[in-house]
């Protein structure tokens, strides 16, 4: 069985500030002229491989490790996870 | 009083911390590396400051899954004082221990500087030898100490004397609403962004943190 590529994003919450995308916006994309482009967020990418029958058991497995294991810090933190790119 | 300083691979304040509580009378302080730490028979528990496990995902958030901590739970359930420094404070917030975030500062720096603070509470194993609104000087060394929290729980922090130390003037980090320490309901665990290690003698600048230590002794007695 060829394990399944799962992606974690863990991402500031809307509330928290992100003082690395605003740097980003503010000083990079923005001072050199791409003005439509607003509101940049970073986030942290992890990518893993995971033995499981398909996509959607791998990301329930995947999003159980991330609530067991404190992946994220709820009160700061979102995560999103995806499978299969 | 027997203290235990708890090591991770990457503490750096350990011996720093051992130093100043070999200084205190009635403090038997020893150095504990982190999955040997199984002994309930300690008065008290100091995470120390440092870098533990290279900050990898978040800092603290590896060594909160350390077999140490479990012993650092029954210890703080049972009343018994927990203190949190720098990274040691980190590693209670991943641990659960007590809430909120530490982000990382709002300037994108590594900030370390003598901080001017106020004392909030005095009612903590931490702060209990200190006059009440203390004004005092310790100094900070971090990357993440931007604490964060919701509305609610900032309220409730607030509501249950849960807030310990703010910066009383420059708010070098961003954090909200100037906290730089905070303590569990029961104010026997305490996390704090200041070094008061480094603040123990008038050599290195300032005692202002000997009073923190000294409040340890007093909680227990």
């Amino acid at each position: 069985m060829k394990p399944i590529l799962v992606e974690i994003i863990i991402s500031n919450k809307p509330q928290a500030r992100d003082p690395e995308g605003e740097t980003i916006t503010r000083d990079l994309i923005h001072k050199e002229g791409y003005d439509t482009i607003r509101n940049v967020r970073t986030s942290k990418l992890l990518t893993m491989e995971v033995d499981a029958e398909n996509e959607e058991k791998a990301c329930d497995l995947t999003v159980k490790m991330c609530n067991d294991l404190r992946l994220y810090n709820p009160v700061a933190h979102t995560f999103s996870v995806r499978a299969g790119r | 009083m027997k203290v235990a300083i708890i090591q991770f691979p990457g503490s750096n304040c350990d011996k720093d911390t051992l130093h100043v509580l070999s200084s205190i009378p009635k403090v038997n302080a020893t150095l504990i590396w982190h999955n040997e730490f199984d002994d309930d028979s300690f008065d008290a528990a100091i995470l120390p400051g440092g870098f533990s496990f290279g900050d990898h995902l978040r800092a603290g958030a590896i060594a909160a899954h350390s077999s140490a901590m479990q012993t650092i739970r029954q210890m703080a359930a049972t009343g018994k004082p927990i203190l949190g420094i720098c990274n040691g404070f980190q590693i209670l917030i991943e641990a659960g221990l007590l809430p909120g975030a530490l982000l990382r500062n709002a300037s994108l720096r590594f900030v370390c500087k003598w901080t001017n603070l106020n004392v909030e509470s005095t009612d903590t194993a931490f702060t209990c030898n200190f006059e009440g609104s203390a004004r005092v000087r310790m100094p900070i060394a971090h990357n993440e100490g931007r604490f964060f929290s919701d509305d609610t729980l900032l309220t409730t922090l607030e509501k249950n004397k849960q807030i310990v130390m703010r910066y009383s003037d420059e708010n070098p980090t961003g954090t909200l609403d100037d906290i730089v320490a905070i303590s569990n309901v029961d104010a026997n665990v305490v996390g704090m962004m200041p070094h008061p290690e480094r603040a123990s003698s008038s050599f290195l600048g300032g005692t202002d943190g000997l009073k923190v230590f000294q409040s340890m002794v007093e909680w227990v007695q």
